[in-house]
């Protein structure tokens, strides 16, 4: 605590509350110099000029080699000095536009790496905003953006790096519906999406209009990379004609991913996309790049060529722009488009509880056994005092260990049963846990709804979620 | 299948001066399996050794796999199969010393 210069108290959470509020309004005064860069950007356009940087008097193109301007050769030199890229990869690159579809881990680098790089004209598609859980792998973003469009995070910070090139923002969820609109007008498409269905989509989207795809993906210290649909290349339903059931699909906020992992892949992808658009090198395709941070191994397999069978690319396929409209890409991979954690509704009401009927009976000193079915490194996060962490995966070989906890508490209280409650992190798996729990005799096991979400969200709120 | 698996030592031979006569007299063909994504989770391993019949497909190979770790059929229908880092049919024969990987595809970002 100290005395500010009024003489009133000031504590750590004032202090707190000023640079938020602070940072609040220096974000704001960032987006509004953004916007009034890229219209500034904008009349260079109109006025029939590249797309150079305009913050400069008009530049005397026509004095030098005719292709870049003085500013241009001094930004991006160590570009113009590589022999096998120069001049004239560097042009083809500010002619191109390149579409990113995702600004999360992977989206991140790659987006900054295009901005910087001088690719004339980049889009941002995301719906998502920043979370704090976000910035330990999507590095574009930064804390005063938390609660804020992912969009418009991503476009502040690549005008940021380079207000020559041309930032378009699509604030919204990548769809069917606006995918062909949104796409049409690049060149490159870079999936950096977190999702099987929007692969799918992305894929077709990209034969349909003949885009080439640069495609990452990641999660917990693995990733993978290729180039689909590029010089008769194969698309991703040729390699993947069936879409992986459910169960095999992870996200990275369910088993985790390691921050530089996704990094890695987003530059590899951003490296992808100035091949292609650069026209230099020889770009992944047909071939698949996988990286295992673990054992620090890249390896390259070489993947099947375009399949003739293929129902979106092949020989007799005829996916067309209305075909592509009416797929229904969350039924063809029973999966959601949107990240939104699943919720189950397997017990019936008299088999749960709310977390704050839990907090009462908890206070009351009722007599209790609490499962915590989480994965044990889950529970080692954290967990709520005095539940028992028995894995959903080994809750048979638990089970005498919970006779034995109920049998403790009967002894401790011999008026009573005591009950079974079931625990976990957002009330999916304890479901299936008291289910399985009813079938092997302990008919009193309840679950706990919404899991420890919940807890933290409607009982505890400085419990810590993850 | 499992009862051919004879221990015998195994002598290297350039592959170029193995014939298919020779090859045929092998009593079984040892080779070694890549698992990535998915397929790590499910069987708990990076990679393994297995030893199949001579003659024997990757589409085999699956299979042997797949008794031995019932999880895989989750990926069976969706995954690259690349023998020697090189994408192979299910119909082609495995030499021994091939290395097959399964490589489901990871769809995080």
């Amino acid at each position: 605590m100290a005395m500010d210069s009024n003489g009133a108290v000031e504590t750590a959470a004032d202090v707190r509350r000023e640079i938020s509020s602070l940072e609040k309004a220096k974000a704001q005064i960032e987006d509004r110099i953004s916007a009034l860069q890229a219209r500034l950007n904008s009349y260079g356009l109109e006025d029939g000029s590249e797309k150079t940087n305009c913050s400069a008097p008009p530049p005397a193109e026509d004095l030098f080699s005719g292709k870049l301007s003085a500013d241009m050769i001094y930004r991006y030199s160590r570009h113009l000095l590589l022999p096998s890229f120069g001049v004239d990869a560097q042009a083809n690159l500010l002619k191109s536009s390149v579409l990113v579809i995702g600004a999360g881990g992977l989206g991140s680098p790659a987006l900054l790496y295009l901005a910087a790089c001088g690719v004339g004209s980049v889009g941002i598609v995301d719906n998502d905003v920043v979370e704090l859980n976000n910035l330990h792998r999507q590095i574009i973003h930064s804390e005063a953006y938390i609660g804020r469009s992912k969009v418009e995070s991503a476009a502040a910070a690549c005008r940021g790096i380079n207000s020559t090139v041309q930032i378009v923002e699509h604030k919204e969820a990548f769809r069917t519906s606006n995918a062909l609109e949104i796409m049409r007008k690049y060149d490159i498409v870079v999936d950096a999406t977190d999702n099987v269905p929007s692969r799918y989509m992305i894929s077709d989207c990209c034969v349909v209009l003949g885009k080439p795809l640069i495609s990452g993906a990641a999660l917990g210290l693995e990733g993978q990379l290729t180039v689909y649909n590029y010089n008769g290349g194969p698309c991703y339903r040729c390699l993947f004609p069936t879409p992986p059931p459910t169960t095999a699909c992870q996200r990275c906020a369910d088993s985790g991913v390691l921050g530089v992992v996704p990094g890695i892949i987003g530059c590899l992808q951003a490296l992808e996309a100035i091949k292609v658009a650069g026209a230099v090198g020889e770009p992944l395709s047909g071939r698949m790049l996988l990286f295992d941070a673990l054992s620090a191994r890249i390896r390259v397999v070489k993947i099947r060529g375009r399949s003739s069978q293929c129902e979106a690319c092949g020989e007799n396929a005829t996916l067309t722009e209305q075909q592509f409209c009416n797929f229904d890409y969350e039924k063809f991979t029973q999966t959601p488009l949107s990240t939104s954690p699943l919720k189950l509704q397997l017990l019936p009401p008299e088999a749960r509880i709310t977390s704050k009927e839990y907090n009462e009976i908890n206070k009351k000193g009722e007599p209790h056994i609490l499962i915590d079915v989480r994965p044990a490194h889950h529970y080692k996060i954290i967990s709520l005092p005095n539940s028992l962490n028995i894995p959903l995966g080994s809750l048979e070989g638990g089970l005498p260990e919970i006779s034995a906890a109920l049998e403790v508490n009967k002894a401790g209280d011999n008026s009573r049963d005591s009950s079974l409650y079931v625990i976990c992190r957002r009330g999916n798996d304890s479901q299936r846990a008291v289910d399985c729990l009813h079938k092997m005799g302990f008919t009193s096991a309840k679950d706990i709804i919404g899991g420890l979400e919940s807890w933290a969200h409607d009982v505890d709120p400085k419990f810590p979620t993850y | 299948m499992k009862d051919t698996r004879v221990q015998e030592p195994c002598k290297y031979i350039p592959e170029k001066m193995v014939s298919e006569e020779e090859q045929k007299d092998h009593t079984s063909v040892k080779i070694k399996v890549l698992f990535f994504a998915r397929a790590r989770d499910l069987t708990g391993m990076t990679d393994m050794s297995l030893e199949v019949s001579p003659g024997a497909t990757a589409h085999d190979c699956l299979n042997e796999l797949i008794s031995k770790f019932p999880g895989l059929e989750e990926i069976r229908n969706c995954m690259v199969l690349a023998l020697n880092e090189e994408y192979t049919l299910e119909s082609t024969v495995v030499k021994d010393r091939d290395e097959l990987a399964i490589i489901p595809p990871i769809s995080g970002g």
